[in-house]
This record gives C-alpha cells, structure tokens and sequence, in this order.
C-alpha cells in the first residue's frame, strides 16, 4: 500500500489505511533507531530542503534527523538571513530552491495554507511542519503513535486537547487524526480559545478541566502563548493557571492515572505543572523519541513511491 | 449610425415592456419601435431573434484601480471589461493613489472615461466620504458633486466614527446622493481573512466575524433613524443578519437600500478549503445559510442593486500566502452569466428583477437620469443572449487581471453588444 498524496499537507481528508501504514511504518524506524548503527540507507542520493519561515528547535532538528538517517543530503534555511527579509515571495524563493534539483521539502510556515501553495507551484514533494493555525500533520502522527505505544489501540480512547484551540495546529491535526482512528475527542479551554463551529469537527467541548478530567484517557495540554493575552483572549497566565492549567490536584479527579501529553516546548508550570510533566504518566520525552520514527516513515512512504 | 435591431424580446421594467419589438436606431437615437418594421439598405440589421434588449446595465460598485494601481487596471481596461460584460455605465470606487477625495481627481476619472472605449461606457465616480478615506474629516463634497461625483464612500475602509458617520449622511442629504458604506465593525475583524465559522475553524484561518457586518449596519441604520433626510446604502452585503437589518428598516421606511455581488449568492466559504486566493475577497464568501437569505432577499426586493465589486490584482499580487493576499475579484464579465444561471434559471427572480437590480434601481438610487426606451430618446441599451452556454476562460477577459474564481465554470447567458452615447459595440 501506498499513500495517495505526492504531499504530506494535513491529516484533515486523510484515510484509515493511510495513517496506519505511517504508524506501522514508524515501528520499523523505532527499532532502527535502537541501533547502534542508526543510518539505513532509501533516500541516498535524494536531496531535502527543510525551509523554516517560522523559528523551531525542535520539529527542526527531528526532521533533519529524520532525513539523515535516511542517507539524504539535507539543506536547511531559516528566515534569519535568507531573503525572505529582503522582501522575495515565498513562490520565488520555493522556485529558487526548486532550481537547485531538491527532490523534497519540508515547510514550516506562519501562514495557513502555505504548504499547500508550496505543493501548487514546485515538483517537489511537500511535507507540511505546521503552516499557521492550519495543521501539524507530523505531530499529530506521533502524537499518536505515542499513544498507540502507551493505550494499545486508538479506537475508543477518549482524549482531551487542554488550551488554546483557536490558534492550534497541532489540535487540528490531532482532531483530524484522531477522529479518523476512532478516537473520542474533546477540547477544554476558555471560550475565547475556541473556536466557533469546532464542534461540527466531532469534538466536545468542556470550559472546565474538574468535567472534563474524569471523563478521559489522555489529556494533551497545549502551549498558552503570552501574546493572547494582550490581545484580550484571556486576563493573565495566573488566572489561567488556576483554571485551565493541568496540575496533580486536579488530576486527582481522574478515574484512573490519565496519560499526560504535550507538544512541547513547555511553559512549566503554567499550562502544565513541573511535577505532571515530569511525572510517571508523562509521555512527553517518549512523544520527541517518536517524532523521529515518525519522520522518517512518512519521508520514506513520500520519497520512494513513484 | 444606422442601425435595425431585428426581433429581440424587449425586456424594459420602466415601460413594462416584454415583447419582441424592432427597434431602429439613427445616431444614437432611437427613431421607432415596433413589430416587424422594415429598413432600408442603409441600416445595420442586427438579428436579435430569440435574444433580450434590456436598458444600459449599470455596475455601481467597481474598482478601476486608476489612478495609481495602473498594473491592475485602469480606466480604459476597465471599461473595456464593463462594456464585454454588457455594461454601458460603471461607478468607481475612490480607493485609489490619490483617493478620489478632491475634485481634480474626481474631474479625472470622470473625463477619462469619455475618452476611453470610445466613451461608450459612462464613467460615475464614487468619491471618498472623508479625505483620504481616513475617517476623520469630511471629503469636499458639494465640490465632488459638481466634479462628477455620484454617491460617497470609504470604501474598502469602514467610516468607524459614528460622529463621522452621522456628519456624512447629514452634509451628504444636500445632494440626494447616498453614503455608501463598507459596513464592517473593524475592531472586531482586524486580521481575518475568511468567514468566522465552520470552514475557518478546519482551516486555521483567521476569520471575519459575520456579527461585524451586522453590527456596523445596525450602528448606520441607528444613525438614518435619527437622520431621516439622509440616504443610505450597504456596500457588497454578505449576512443574514445584515440583510434582516435592512428589511427592518425598509418596512420603517428609511432610506436604506443595499446591493450584492455575484458571488456572495454564487459561492459558499466551503471552496476557501483549496486555499485558492481567489476564493479570498472582504465581505469574505459566508455559509449557505447566509447564500439562502440573501437569495430570498434579492426576491422580496430588499436587496436592491447587484454589483461586481470588480477587484482586479495581478497574478502575482494573488499567487502568495492566502492570509497576506489581497482581498477582491474581478466580476464585470462573469456577472450576466452568473445572474442568469444563479437566478433566472432556477426561477429565483423574474427578468423584470434582475433588470431592475442591474439597471433601473442602482440609477434610481444614484439619482442618475433613468434609461427611456421610447422613441425620440437616447438609445442605452444591452444585448444579451439569454441561453448560449460558455466556458469563463480569465485569459479571454478584457480586464488587465485574471483574479477570478469562476475559470472553468460554465455558465449560461451572456451580454453579446451595448448600445451607448452613439456608439455600439458587439460581441457576437
């Protein structure tokens, strides 16, 4: 079985079968990541840019790794002293890029859409790494595969995405995949963190972590951004700490130990506290260990079909 | 200038006229009316058998983009555009550099026209409410009356201060002329991008909150509450709630009209999903829910005036990011067709209707002289082929821009020749 897609721009519209071929991919790339030797070699000879318009630590190095294991060369840009401060389109720059021979591109970008622009106007394969609010279809994969690891199956798990809803890709994309899988999905955060319509996505949604808690498997607690507080969305962090930020006394509401996720990079104790994220059902260092694996199977499936 | 229109079904709201007429034509003038009337050699026959003559169409709300933006269009594209389209009259929009906040421009864009296309498309300008479209001051406004001006607008901008708001319509009501407003509570829409709501949601892009549009009528209709004399007119309206503002206050009585574009009763916000910027104009595409309401009220006649909002940017002004592209479409060659395939063909509006929203009503509005089709008057006329299917092919458009989202549509019904100022031009 193969993907249908050249690209790989969100999970929203892809199948079943699809995203289980990338998770069952994945587990040969986890165990060859257990090696000694970690390099194996189907994309020798091919070449990836990793284009980041938007900063990022670690989608970057997980991709560059990812890619690098599989034997490709890899060129890597961010908006720091490339010439997208000097005013170029991204469609000239991507066409630039194109002229160098790249056989795929991995594309981070602060505008939603933007991957699928990339796909319209250059051969290459495009891999999404989060366009806008839109989609983050490789955190959501190892999202969960990290559940799938931790929950055996994904069918009937019912899981909570904590936070800003609003201006989340990785929520959307978790939403997508999830529901695809058969998962039970719910949001919780402030009302002006929701988004208007969300629940025509299958989603249900809480405004207060004591419901919602005790009704789930695993809560994905997302990063709260200070920027939306000057823009009205919410008071302060404190008040958003006390009421939306996961803590192990509200999770003693929980009917059994739920596991706790989180896309990182964490505000420690703010959305999360130091003791949950740290604590034993703490996925969050597994979810970065998997990022790779995941990787790596969705630049193998897109870069060896033909 | 002889010319024997032969057999074409008179359609003409004003005279109630629905019959198939030849009309003979001498110099621009019209000289005869009648059934089977014959010519000598000398005329121009023009077979319109199983074809519709309608008064001149006007489009009240169109973005000519000169002067200053002369790599989008300009006056003479336009109207270019505008008479392929089956227009006779255009009315630009002050949204230009400089804005058209001064009567030298005004003057400008006015003779212009005249000069363009043979002048066979009359050029309105529509000048800035305020000076500089800012919202601060009022526009020099009997001066742009007397250069040429026929209604005033921010548009593109919304006039935000209700103080301001209320100095228009009262300095405005001198002239019998609207103020024609952009209707958008811009605190609440500043970033958006596309209707708030379902399709935003799945996309991640920033919305445009339809209570915005709503809200801002509201405030105006408030304002022509207290300021009866004045006339008032919404721009582009997208909303449920918006149009139900209006009806309200069309059952008062007040002196609130509004128009729409093709589009906004064509298109649902669900195409924005291929990220296609051309799917990207302000008022943004809105839900079915809004396309139904605004359908029934074109039919109950709230919904006056139906308009382009022609939008021309180039190709690469478009082709970038979604959220950083330029809101607006062309319009002006796809709106005949799309009139008739959105709502005469599905029995939405009578001809009478749709001729009245595209020509008898935006004139009334305007206090522009209305169009006579009687003898012994000037012949302002449109030629349409009621049911030729085609294909929107934007790089046979007369327009310098291609922004459209309706390439590859087929449509049926378009304007195949205008009669205007002496001059007549066919598209056959």
């Amino acid at each position: 079985m193969k993907l249908s897609s050249r690209h790989l721009l969100g999970l929203d519209g892809m199948s079943k079968q699809e995203i289980q071929l990338i998770l069952d991919t994945a587990v040969s790339f986890k165990e060859v990541l257990e090696r000694p030797i970690k390099k194996v070699p189907p994309l020798q000879g091919k070449t990836i840019a990793n284009m980041f318009f938007e900063s990022s630590t670690r989608t970057r190095l997980s991709f560059e790794l990812a890619e690098r294991r599989l034997s490709a060369d890899v060129v890597s840009f961010t908006t720091a002293g490339s010439s997208v401060a000097k005013g170029e389109t991204l469609k000239d720059t991507a066409r630039n890029i194109e002229a160098m021979k790249i056989d795929m591109v991995v594309i981070r970008h602060s505008a939603a859409g933007a991957a699928h622009f990339l796909s319209r106007v250059v051969q290459a394969n495009v891999i999404n790494a989060g366009d806008g609010s839109h989609e983050h279809p490789t955190q959501a994969l190892l999202d969960m595969f990290t559940l799938r690891e931790k929950r055996g199956s994904l069918e009937g798990l019912r899981v909570c995405i904590v936070g800003d809803i609003q201006h989340s890709r990785v929520a959307r994309s978790n939403i997508f995949g999830l529901k695809t899988m058969g998962a039970e999905v719910s949001v919780c955060g402030p009302p002006t963190l929701i988004p208007r319509g969300i629940a025509s996505l299958g989603v249900t949604v809480y405004h207060r972590l004591e419901d919602v808690i005790p009704q789930v498997d695993v809560l994905n607690v997302l990063r709260i951004q200070l920027e939306r507080q000057e823009r009205g969305l919410f008071p302060s962090l404190r008040e958003y700490h006390r009421y939306f930020g996961v803590t192990k006394e509200k999770m003693a509401r929980a009917q059994k130990p739920a596991t706790i996720m989180h896309p990182g990079p964490i505000n420690r104790d703010v959305e999360i506290s130091a003791d949950l994220a740290d604590g034993e059902h703490s996925v969050i260092l597994q979810q970065v260990t998997n990022g790779v694996a995941i990787r790596m199977a969705v630049l193998y499936l897109l870069g060896t079909s033909q | 200038m002889k010319i024997h229109l032969k057999g074409g079904r008179l359609i003409d709201p004003v005279s109630g006229s629905d019959a198939s007429v030849d009309l003979i034509i001498v110099d621009g003038r019209i000289v005869k009316i009648g059934a089977s009337l014959s010519a000598d050699s000398s005329y121009e026959v023009i077979d319109l058998r199983g074809k519709f003559v309608v008064p001149g169409l006007i489009d009240i709300h169109v973005h000519l983009r000169e002067p200053g933006y002369e790599h989008k269009e300009t006056i003479e594209t336009g109207c270019a555009a505008a008479a392929a389209g089956g227009y006779t009259a255009v009315c630009c929009m002050p949204n230009t550099n400089p804005p058209i906040d001064d009567e030298s421009v005004a003057r400008y864009v006015h003779e212009t026209g005249k000069r363009v296309c043979d002048g066979i498309v009359d050029v309105f300008p529509i000048a800035a409410a305020t000076k500089g479209r800012a919202g601060v001051e009022l526009s020099p406004m009997a001066e742009l009356v007397d250069a040429g001006a026929v209604a005033f607008s921010d548009d593109g901008s919304p006039v935000m201060s209700a103080e301001i708001m209320r100095r228009a319509l009262e300095y405005s009501s001198m002239f019998k002329v609207p103020i024609i407003q952009h209707a958008e509570e811009a605190t609440m829409t500043k970033g958006g991008c596309v209707n708030e709501g379902e399709v935003a949601t799945r996309l991640g892009l920033p919305g445009i909150p339809p209570i915005a549009e709503q809200l801002m009528v509201e405030r105006d209709l408030g304002l022509l509450r207290y300021i009866p004399s004045a006339r008032y007119h919404v721009a582009h309206i997208s909303t449920k709630g918006a149009i139900e503002a209006v009806r309200r206050a069309r059952a008062e009585g007040l002196n609130a009209t509004c128009e729409i574009t093709p589009h906004h009763f064509t298109l649902t916000d669900d195409v924005v999903a291929s990220f296609d910027t051309n799917t990207k104009m302000n008022p943004p595409l809105r839900t079915a829910d809004d396309v139904a309401a605004a359908k029934e009220a074109l039919r109950d006649g709230t919904i006056d005036v139906i308009v382009t909002d022609h939008a021309p940017h180039t190709i690469d002004e478009k082709e970038v990011e979604f959220t950083v592209a330029p809101f607006g479409i062309v319009g002006l060659e796809t709106a005949v067709g799309l009139c008739i395939t959105e709502l005469i063909e599905p029995n939405v509006l009578t001809l009478y209707q749709l001729i009245e929203k595209l020509s008898t009503n935006p004139r009334h509005i305007l206090s522009l002289p209305p169009i006579l089709v009687k003898e012994g008057e000037p012949a302002n006329l449109t030629l349409i082929d009621p049911s030729v299917k085609w294909m929107v092919d934007v790089n046979a458009f007369r327009s310098k821009s291609r922004n459209s989202p309706f390439h590859g549509k087929v449509l049926r019904g378009r304007a195949i020749g205008i009669i205007n100022n002496g001059k007549i031009r066919l598209m056959l």
